[in-house]
């Protein structure tokens, strides 16, 4: 029987199958409940993975202006600035912060762009091409959001993907390992219980034919046992009533 | 859960890049030295870097410091140094392959989007 190898260690006992029965209907109730929380994280992965794709391919365009209104610069200043940015560069005025949001009790960061007061590149184009660095300043600022949202986007697949497999994971694992289990359990229980059943009625149905027969020969023997005392009660009479009929016969003619 | 703590403090953006990818990036001011040892967070790899010390810096964004919240690397460097982006799975910081100008962008190469292509069988 499959029940034999795959079961829980447990005497089978109506205590045990009172908690086997509870057991299975704690995991039939978490296996619904571990299901509807992958289905709702899957949808939002899916729709979140519809996103990324969007921004990646939006974020292409948006580098690519970025990257021409650079060369507009290199062209405006006549010189690589690329040095003396790299120099220049103290403080970050363009900063994230995560907050987070709560998708059925998984926490995925949202990042937000802020900027701080501080302003590195004053002195850079001052001689020429000012206006152009302004510009890319904006163009950059602007790809820069762009790629905050995308990496918002990006950490909450990650985290939904790890998420949906420890989930999906768990939901198979009470499928497939524990409710079978339990369900063996009972089965077992069940089959050891009607076993116990079936022993204790033919032991008592034993112990019934053994009462039956030994009350039978009782009576056979109490009956004989009064036939014989009869038969020889009858014997005992008549060998009294003889001398019986000789005092009757003078009885009451006599006169003391 | 594990990756979802510890972000309060990631507050800067990283980048890896070509000189005018750094150069773009910097202008919109995410450009940061720290105080305490004179980190930057941003690296300008060129033909002579080796993609020994892109590695090295890519590690030290990606684990050794705790203020990144997201890295931004070029496609074409992110290629060099392809199998440590795509071992790479942790939530935080975040990788974005990001194009530069001489590369236009391959959404065929982004390891992301091979893991998204992946999840849905295409």
């Amino acid at each position: 029987m499959s029940g034999a190898g795959n079961r829980e260690q447990v005497f089978p006992t109506r205590m045990s199958l009172t908690g086997m029965k509870i057991k299975l209907k704690g995991a039939t109730t978490g296996h619904s409940l571990l299901k509807r929380k992958s289905e709702a994280l899957t949808k939002r992965f899916r729709e979140i993975t519809r996103r990324i794709d969007e921004a990646k391919r939006k974020m292409g365009k948006v580098m690519q202006v970025a990257a021409f209104s650079l060369a507009e610069v290199n062209y405006a200043t006549g010189e690589n600035i690329g040095y003396q940015i790299q120099e220049a560069a103290k403080s970050a005025r363009f900063r994230v912060r995560a907050r987070q949001e709560n998708v059925s009790g998984v926490y995925l960061p949202q990042f937000e762009a802020y900027e701080e007061e501080s302003n590195d590149f004053q002195l850079t184009g001052l001689g020429r091409g000012g206006q152009q660095i302004q510009k890319a300043k904006d163009v950059y600022s602007r790809a820069v959001e762009t790629l905050v949202d995308l990496a918002s986007l990006q950490t909450a697949f990650i985290i939904l993907d790890e998420v949906i497999k420890v989930t999906n994971r768990r939901v198979n694992a009470i499928e497939h390992v524990i409710i079978p289990r339990t369900e063996n359990t009972i089965k077992y229980i069940m089959s050891e219980l009607d076993e116990l059943d079936r022993e204790e009625f033919y032991r008592l149905k034993k112990v019934q034919d053994k009462k039956q027969k030994d009350a039978a020969a009782a009576d056979l023997e109490r009956e004989t046992d009064a036939a014989l005392r009869a038969e020889a009660e009858l014997a005992e009479s008549k060998l009294v009533d003889e001398p019986g009929q000789l005092i009757s016969e003078k009885d009451e003619d006599v006169i003391f | 859960m594990a990756s979802t703590q510890a972000f309060k403090d990631r507050n800067f953006i990283g980048v890896i890049g070509d000189e005018d990818t750094v150069t773009g990036m910097l202008l919109a001011g995410i450009g940061h030295v720290r105080e305490s040892d004179k980190e930057r967070n941003f690296m300008v790899v060129d033909g002579k870097t080796s993609d020994e010390a892109i590695e090295k810096v890519f590690d030290d964004f990606t684990a050794g410091r705790k203020d990144l919240a997201i890295v931004l690397i070029n496609q074409h460097i992110a290629e060099r140094i392809r199998y440590k982006v795509d071992t790479f799975v942790e939530a935080f910081p975040a990788i974005l392959e990001i194009p530069s100008k001489d590369h236009p962008y391959d959404p065929e190469m982004d390891s992301v989007l091979k893991r998204v292509r992946r999840l849905f069988g295409e």
